[in-house]
Order: C-alpha cells, then sequence, then structure tokens
C-alpha cells in the first residue's frame, strides 16, 4: 500500500518534468520559427519563378523549382569578384584591429600605465558615441590626403584601433589577459624573459580563445559594414553588402541592356535571391564557427561584472 | 641607491606599458580625437572649398538654429530615430530576458536553440535589414488580416501603438536581441540553486522568485545589454538620420558643416538615451538599506 502510493507519486512527478519540459520545446520550436521565417520566406520566393510569384494560389511550394534567379543575380552582383573583394577587406581589416585592440588591451591589463582610467573613460566614450560625428571629419582628414576612395581610409584606423566597435574588443582583450594569472608572467620573468617575450610566449598562448572571438566578430562587423565604407571608400568599393545597397539600379541597368520583357522585371525573387547570395559566406562562416562565436561572448567576461 | 634602481625599474615598466599603447594612442589622436574636435568646429564653421583646400570661418550657431527652424526633414528624420530606438530597446530587452529563460531550462538540444537564436547577429547589415523590411519577409502576422487588429485599432493610444508595433517588429526584435540574450544566460547561469532553494523553503512562487531574486541579480547585465542595444540601434545605417547626415555631407551651399551639426545634435539624444537608461537600471543600493 505505501509502496504503492510511492510509486504513483514518483510517476506524478515525472509526468509533470514530461509535461514543462514538452511546453518548452514547443515554445522554443515556436521563436525559433518566428527567427526562421525571414530565411524560409526568402529561400522560397527565391526558387520561384515570376509566374508563381504572380499567381496568388501559390503560397509556399513553387510548381516548379528555377534557379534562373540566382543566375541571374549572379551575374548583376559580379559574385566571384564582390565575393573576393569582401573577403580580403574584411579579413585584413579584422586582423589588423584585433593586433591592435591586443596590444592595447594587454597594456591595460599588465602594465601600471599613467592616466589608466582616462583611457578607459575615452574607450567607452567612442564607443556609445555615434559613428558619423567621426565620420565626417574622418572624410575630411583622408580627403585631404586624397585617400578617399581607397580601402586604406578604413584600414588605417582598424590598424590603430580606431576601427567598428573597437572598444568591445579592447575590453574583452583587458578582461582575457587579466584573467592570465601573473605567476606565469613572473616564473617566465624568472627565467630571463623580457616583456615582450611574455607577451607572445605567455599572453598569446593563453589568449587564444579570446583572439578568435575577436577576429570572428571584427570579420563580421566589417563585413557588415556599409555606413562607414560607403561614406569614406566609395559604394562602388564593390564588397557584398554594398554591391546588394545598390543591387537595384544595377539590376534595371544589365536586364535592360540585355532583353528587356516583362518577365525579368525587379521583383522579390530577384531581391531574395541577391540577399541569399549576399548571407550566405556569413551562414557558412557561422556553421563553421558557430561554438567560438556563442560560448566565446559567455566566456568574454563583458557580461557586466 | 636601492631606492633609485627601483624607480628605474617601475620607470621602465611604465614606459613598457606605453609602448604596447603606442598604436591605440597614435590612432586614437589622428583618427579620433581631433576628428571630435574638428567636426564640433566644422559644425560651427562655414565651409569654403579653395584652391589650398578647404577654409572655414566661425559662424557661430547658424547651422544648429537653421536646423531647428528652418529645416522640418531634420526635425521628422530625427524624431523617427529616436521614436524607434526609444520603442525598439526595451522590447529588444525584454525578448532577450524571455529567450534566455527558455534557453537556461537544461534541455537536450539546448544548443541548437541557442544557436538558431544568436544566428541573426551575423547577418544583420543595413543593405539586407532595409531589403526585407522593404520585401515583407519581416511581417510574419498580417494583422490587418483578422478583426483583432480593429479591436486593438480602437484602443487607447498608449496601448494601441506599442502592440501594433510588436505586430509589425516581432521579427526584428528578436533578430536584434542575440547578443543581449547571451549576456542575460550567462548572468541567469551564475545565479546559484542555493537562493532558489532558499526562497523555495520560505514559500516563495516562481512567479516571486522570478521578481525577487532572478530580475535584481541580472539588474548589471540587463544595463549592459540596454546600453549595447541603444548603442547598437543608434549606428545602423538604415536610420533615416545617418541617410539624412550622409546626404548633407557634400551639400553644395554647406558641405561638412551642416552634416556636423546633425550628427552632433544626434550624439547629444543617444547620451541622453543612454544617461536615462544608466538612471533607470542603476544600483539602489541605498533604497534597499531604507527598507
Amino acid at each position: 500500500m505505501l509502496n504503492n502510493g510511492f510509486i504513483t507519486k514518483n510517476a506524478k512527478k515525472a509526468g509533470k518534468t514530461v509535461a514543462v519540459n514538452a511546453i518548452f520545446y514547443f515554445l522554443l520550436i515556436c521563436v525559433g520559427f518566428v527567427f526562421l521565417y525571414p530565411l524560409l520566406y526568402m529561400v522560397i520566393t527565391s526558387l520561384m519563378s515570376t509566374e508563381d510569384l504572380i499567381n496568388p494560389t501559390i503560397m509556399w511550394v513553387p510548381t516548379k523549382v528555377s534557379l534562373g534567379n540566382f543566375k541571374m543575380v549572379w551575374d548583376v552582383l559580379e559574385y566571384p569578384k564582390s565575393l573576393l573583394v569582401s573577403i580580403i577587406f574584411a579579413t585584413i581589416c579584422a586582423a589588423l584591429q584585433t593586433v591592435s585592440c591586443a596590444l592595447m588591451g594587454y597594456a591595460l591589463a599588465r602594465f601600471d600605465v599613467p592616466l589608466k582610467k582616462l583611457w578607459i573613460g575615452i574607450l567607452i566614450l567612442l564607443f556609445v558615441i555615434p559613428t558619423d560625428v567621426l565620420t565626417i571629419p574622418r572624410y575630411v582628414l583622408f580627403n585631404s590626403y586624397n585617400l578617399i576612395g581607397s580601402p586604406l581610409a578604413i584600414i588605417i584606423p582598424a590598424a590603430t584601433g580606431q576601427g567598428i566597435k573597437s572598444t568591445i574588443f579592447v575590453l574583452i582583450f583587458m578582461n582575457g589577459f587579466a584573467s592570465v594569472p601573473k605567476s606565469f608572467d613572473e616564473a617566465a620573468q624568472l627565467d630571463g624573459a623580457g616583456r615582450l617575450k611574455v607577451f607572445y610566449k605567455i599572453a598569446i598562448p593563453m589568449a587564444i580563445p579570446v583572439i578568435t572571438l575577436c577576429v570572428i566578430f571584427s570579420v563580421v562587423w566589417y563585413w557588415n559594414d556599409t555606413a562607414q565604407t560607403a561614406m569614406l571608400v566609395g559604394s562602388d568599393f564593390g564588397t557584398l553588402p554594398l554591391k546588394l545597397q545598390s543591387f537595384d539600379g544595377a539590376f534595371k541597368n544589365s536586364v535592360n541592356a540585355g532583353f528587356g520583357d516583362d518577365m525579368n522585371r525587379l521583383n522579390e525573387c530577384f531581391q531574395f535571391a541577391a540577399i541569399l547570395l549576399t548571407i550566405i559566406p556569413l551562414v557558412a562562416f557561422y556553421l563553421v564557427m558557430q561554438k567560438q562565436f556563442v560560448q566565446g561572448i559567455e566566456s568574454s567576461g563583458i557580461t557586466g561584472e | 641607491m636601492a631606492n633609485q634602481s627601483k624607480m628605474t625599474l617601475k620607470t621602465k615598466e611604465k614606459l613598457m606599458g606605453v609602448m604596447f599603447m603606442l598604436p591605440w594612442i597614435l590612432g586614437l589622436l589622428i583618427f579620433s580625437l581631433y576628428p571630435l574636435f574638428y567636426s564640433i568646429w566644422l559644425s560651427f564653421a562655414n565651409v569654403e572649398f579653395s584652391s589650398a583646400g578647404i577654409s572655414t570661418d566661425f559662424v557661430g550657431i547658424k547651422w544648429y538654429k537653421e536646423l531647428f527652424t528652418e529645416d522640418p526633414n531634420f526635425i521628422t528624420n530625427m524624431v523617427d530615430t529616436l521614436k524607434s530606438i526609444v520603442f525598439s530597446a526595451p522590447m529588444i530587452i525584454v525578448a532577450s530576458i524571455i529567450l534566455a529563460l527558455l534557453l537556461n531550462k537544461a534541455l537536450p538540444g539546448r544548443a541548437i536553440f541557442r544557436a538558431l537564436y544568436f544566428f541573426p547577429v551575423i547577418i544583420i547589415s543595413g543593405p539586407v535589414m532595409s531589403k526585407l523590411i522593404n520585401n515583407q519577409a519581416t511581417s510574419i502576422i498580417h494583422p490587418d488580416q483578422y478583426s483583432i487588429y480593429t479591436v486593438i485599432e480602437n484602443m487607447p493610444d498608449i496601448i494601441s501603438v506599442p502592440l501594433t508595433y510588436i505586430f509589425d517588429n516581432i521579427v526584428i526584435i528578436l533578430w536584434y536581441s542575440g547578443v543581449q540574450m547571451l549576456i542575460i544566460l550567462t548572468g541567469l547561469q551564475k545565479i546559484g540553486d542555493s537562493i532558489y532553494e532558499a526562497a523555495s523553503i520560505d514559500g516563495a512562487g516562481s512567479w516571486e522568485k522570478f521578481w525577487k531574486i532572478t530580475l535584481p541579480y541580472l539588474r548589471p547585465m540587463i544595463l549592459v545589454s540596454s546600453a549595447y542595444t541603444v548603442v547598437d540601434l543608434a549606428s545602423m545605417s538604415t536610420t533615416p538620420i545617418h541617410a539624412y547626415i550622409e546626404k548633407n555631407v557634400t551639400n553644395i551651399l554647406k558641405p561638412y558643416s551642416y552634416s556636423s551639426a546633425i550628427s552632433w545634435l544626434y550624439a547629444l539624444a543617444i547620451l541622453a538615451i543612454l544617461g536615462i537608461v544608466f538612471f533607470i537600471l542603476r544600483e539602489r543600493r541605498a533604497k534597499l538599506y531604507a527598507k
């Protein structure tokens, strides 16, 4: 009798857990659907032919899958070239930004540098001020050295730690380097290593996860930047997002030059195909580096303490 | 003697630190501090192009006056931008708290959902977002198709405006909450189980635990996330004010100066919003003791 009661109580409890878990999964999936909805909608529409798009009875399943949209968009975006420009540009900026921010972060973490509080204050101020305030005078500055239109107008500030969201990277590095036990440094110094050697023999290897985090976010932010790049390097620099920005005009030009029939008018199918081609490299990047992205933020120490 | 060598060692240390800082400080002076002050100067100046480059004359607050009294476009663009930040930011924060709570439960497969929810952060860029919005890929709910929409529309503005805003922007709100969600999730995982157990023993329900334990513990994370949200939204290239600034940089009648004035007004507005955020989410220790 007693035993029986015990079992039902346990079963009840287990049943409750299953129910709660089911609710959680249901919610997680619902929210997941909202997250994915634009992408699903985009993938499906981009595969539709124009007839299907106009047909109001077709919502989700196209009558035939056509890759023609992608072919056309591929040419308009000058895909291989733009992809290469984007990759090279984002990689160079990210690499230089990471190096400069790492040096600054290390100085703040490990040295008793003068005016430390002032530097941190300036870092935060630079973070909260909208970039437009800086972009205009930078435009004037680079203009006087004839650097407007050259990617150097973005690369040089990145190399000196004044690039996109540099503050975050400096602070992440500061936290990352500070969490390396000082005894490691001291041991190496006793063995005769100088500060520079300690930096690249101990601090750098210990900070690989932090470095990875900074590089991948820097790549993403430089890849996606159009505000500064369009202003300082010019809209025709030809990274993928910039090409996407001027896609409508480019599409109309190229299609009218070729064959101007109605079926090839600019519509959602082409727009979505263009967006998809623009984001696919980033999606691939994310699929490969997903763990580093997510876990990096959790362990970076920018979480408020 | 010993003292002296110790001093030089310390100075040497400092010098070494400055060496590490040097690239950043050089960049700061040339690409950030100088531009910062130069743009203040530009916003008070008249810029003219000459053969020797550009020349500037001080004109006082002429541009600021013109912006407020003669330029309705500026006021519309500014108000639209600030309105969307002030509306979106709290919703993004609430969304990221809810997402973090969902993800905080130790369920198998949680990592997949976490990766999925974070994913949009990677692809958000000005052109992608404006194209998605223009082609209505982000309007998952079409509330105008349902009768509930008319019900909501007939409610007082204070309820109907935020509700319709959520309906129209639910995807955007979720897409912008990735980083904040992770920050809050990290915070959630740092709250020890023991404090919840102690609260349970005292008879607190889940609802009370959330308001009395979880939220106060999360305050610093919420503060960081809120500041990040405001800055992130403010620096988006899709804001109307950014387009307006960009358009006016090369305004032939008032190059550089007019747009500098706009950008400074925008900066001040954003700083004011951040000030309010910090005020609302500040540490209220004094009040706790008073109780």
